[in-house]
């Protein structure tokens, strides 16, 4: 199921011409192989959201090219483009709809896939919702008919990245989906996600400020500033390092030092 | 008036009104969009009812006005969706634009009459009781007509079956995802525009229903009727509510007719202790605040129940911001 994504030389500046202008992507070209799971760091400003948003069609970019899996997305409308990408935010809310059941909320994100019935909630999808809920280990699997609404931060967050990947999407973009979680809920949640990457084999980028987090998920790590791709590394040299490197390497790369919003932690692995 | 007719008439109005309820629920509760083109679509149903039950069409009318909801609901959404309009002003925009559509629909009269010549036309309601008649015999109906109340509340189960099954299929649960979660909704495969747009019209197509059925049954069409309607429809969604509770979908329509049932009874009660009937508008304003309100009285009540608790306890200091 894994897919490539291809960006070419895109480039986005918002508010041109007034004196708020802002290069938010500055001439990215990138390439996600199949199967890659990137960890992407960058102090706050430095593009990260905006290049998720550009790919996933929020607004349209200025120059260039996204191709996925072959594809050339460019233009296409969000909507359109949703089918092949799962995304998770930040905040834990955003991802589900409240006044819905679990079971309804997944039958949404199913629907592409769901086996043929006259209601949205059928049985045979029901069991399959059961299976992959259990993966959790949160006992969600036994609330099927339980408000989305009652849960807590963190079983929604889990239930949004099940709803993200339930349709097995081709790319799956994750917003610093931990970061409103309390740390062993954010543990919990980060483990699943690479339970669930690595089982799946979706092809996938996350944001994160938490330099540990950058190493250990995932098989490369890119850094971005001043919407550009600053570094990018995998294989041997990324296996030998430390957070400590990771955070000189960002230092020594990028032109806008790390400033004192970013949140930038040593836990050790 | 004996106690019996009251109550048959003040249902019959509830029923005739439920479909408005089943509307302004759908836009307020399920897509959670505070829609004022209700107002207009009320008597942009109703005047294309007339003007199709005028031409001899009585069943096709009631179509003929919800199929004209729908499209005043669509003119709403698209101005919501496309041109990014505040959901608000939408809907006042679309209500103002119909007043002259009505206007002209009516033939450039502000109330018209049910009839060609001097021959009233046939309507849903005399069909069905020429019906009842043709089964039962000519004395069938008895000293109160219950006929219009079952036609109406036949209607009103139908729409009732067929929304809360809708709402149960796919489409139907994305249009209620996009009320709950439009956020949700747009990072999704699913178009948020074209089911919100679809939401919107289903509404105003049932309001419409209510204009249409209300036209053929008091038998004219008048542009005033819209006024305040959309406050009406409210009362009878929050006093459902508040009769039912907050639940399941389903259970959300049956208890918006329940509470447009209780809000005709209520009107009639204070028709009997000899309110005018200009009074209405005041008393559904006032029924909306306080269940409104309920919440926030609630707090109070509570808040002050404590507060009262701990001062006698001689306990003062934490909480509270006295002045």
């Amino acid at each position: 199921m894994s897919s490539r994504l291809e960006l070419t030389g895109i480039s986005k500046t918002f508010q041109k011409g007034t004196l708020n202008e802002k290069v938010a992507l500055d001439n990215i070209t990138f390439t996600a192989n199949p199967g890659d799971f990137v960890t992407v760091l960058g102090s706050n400003g430095a593009g990260k959201s905006t290049l998720f948003n550009a790919v996933l069609g929020i607004f349209l970019t200025d120059k260039g090219r996204i191709l996925l899996d072959g594809e050339d997305i460019t233009f296409k409308k969000q909507h359109k483009r949703a089918g092949g990408i799962g995304c998770l935010f930040q905040n834990p809310l955003r991802g589900t709809a409240p006044n819905m059941t679990i079971e309804e909320n997944l039958a949404l994100a199913y629907h592409r896939h769901s086996s043929y019935s006259f209601f949205a909630v059928n049985r045979r999808d029901a069991d399959y919702f059961k299976e992959v809920l259990s993966t959790l280990g949160m006992g969600l699997e036994n609330r099927l008919k339980t408000k989305m609404g009652v849960l807590s931060g963190g079983q929604r967050q889990a239930a949004s990245l099940l709803m993200a990947t339930v349709a097995r999407p081709k790319l799956l973009l994750l917003d610093e989906h931990t970061a409103s979680l309390d740390p062993a809920t954010a543990e919990k949640v980060l483990a699943i996600t690479k339970q669930i990457v690595e089982r799946e084999k979706i092809t996938t980028l996350m944001i994160t400020h938490d330099m540990s987090y950058a190493l250990n998920a995932g098989n490369r790590t890119i850094a971005m500033d001043g919407g550009r791709i600053v570094f990018d590394i995998s294989g041997e040299r990324r296996e030998a390092m430390t957070p400590d490197d990771l955070i000189k390497a960002f230092r020594e790369n990028s032109v806008n030092s790390l400033d004192d919003r970013t949140v930038l932690t040593k836990k050790p692995l | 008036m004996t106690l019996l007719s009251m109550l048959v008439s003040a249902c019959m109005q509830g029923m005739i009104y439920a479909p408005m309820a089943l509307g302004v629920y759908i836009a307020f509760g399920i897509l959670n969009t505070p829609d004022l083109t209700i107002d207009g679509s009320l008597v942009f149903g109703m005047t294309v009812c007339a003007y199709v039950t005028i031409a001899g069409h009585p069943v096709l009318a009631l179509f003929a006005g919800m199929a004209a909801g729908a499209a005043a609901g669509l003119v709403t959404g698209l101005l919501q969706t496309k041109l990014k309009i505040n959901a608000i002003l939408s809907g006042i925009l679309t209500m103002t634009g119909l007043y002259t559509i009505n206007y002209m629909v009516l033939g450039g009269q502000s109330n018209r009459y049910l009839q060609s010549g001097t021959t009233a036309s046939n309507t849903v309601f005399k069909m069905f009781s020429r019906t009842v008649n043709d089964i039962f015999g000519e004395n069938a109906v008895g000293d109160i007509n219950l006929l219009p109340l079952i036609l109406s509340a036949t209607v009103t189960a139908a729409a009732i079956a067929i929304l809360a099954v809708f709402f149960k299929t796919r489409l139907g649960l994305q249009i209620r995802a996009t009320g709950d979660n439009e956020d949700m909704v747009r990072s999704s495969s699913i178009n948020a525009d074209f089911t919100r747009i679809l939401g919107i019209m289903t509404a105003n197509a049932l309001v419409a229903l209510s204009g249409a059925l209300l036209c053929q049954q008091q038998k004219y069409a008048d542009l005033n009727c819209g006024m305040g309607m959309l406050v009406v429809g409210l009362a009878s969604v929050i006093i459902g509510q508040v009769l039912f509770g907050k639940r399941g979908i389903t259970v959300g329509l049956i208890s918006a007719v329940a509470g447009s049932l209780f809000y005709r009874i209520v009107l009639q009660v204070a028709y009997k202790i000899d309110m005018p009937s200009f009074t209405v508008k005041l008393l559904s304003a006032i029924i909306v605040v306080a269940a409104l309100s309920m919440p926030v009285i609630k707090n109070k009540v509570t808040e002050l129940n404590g507060r009262r608790a701990r001062a006698s306890s001689g306990n003062e200091g934490s909480g509270g911001n006295e002045q």
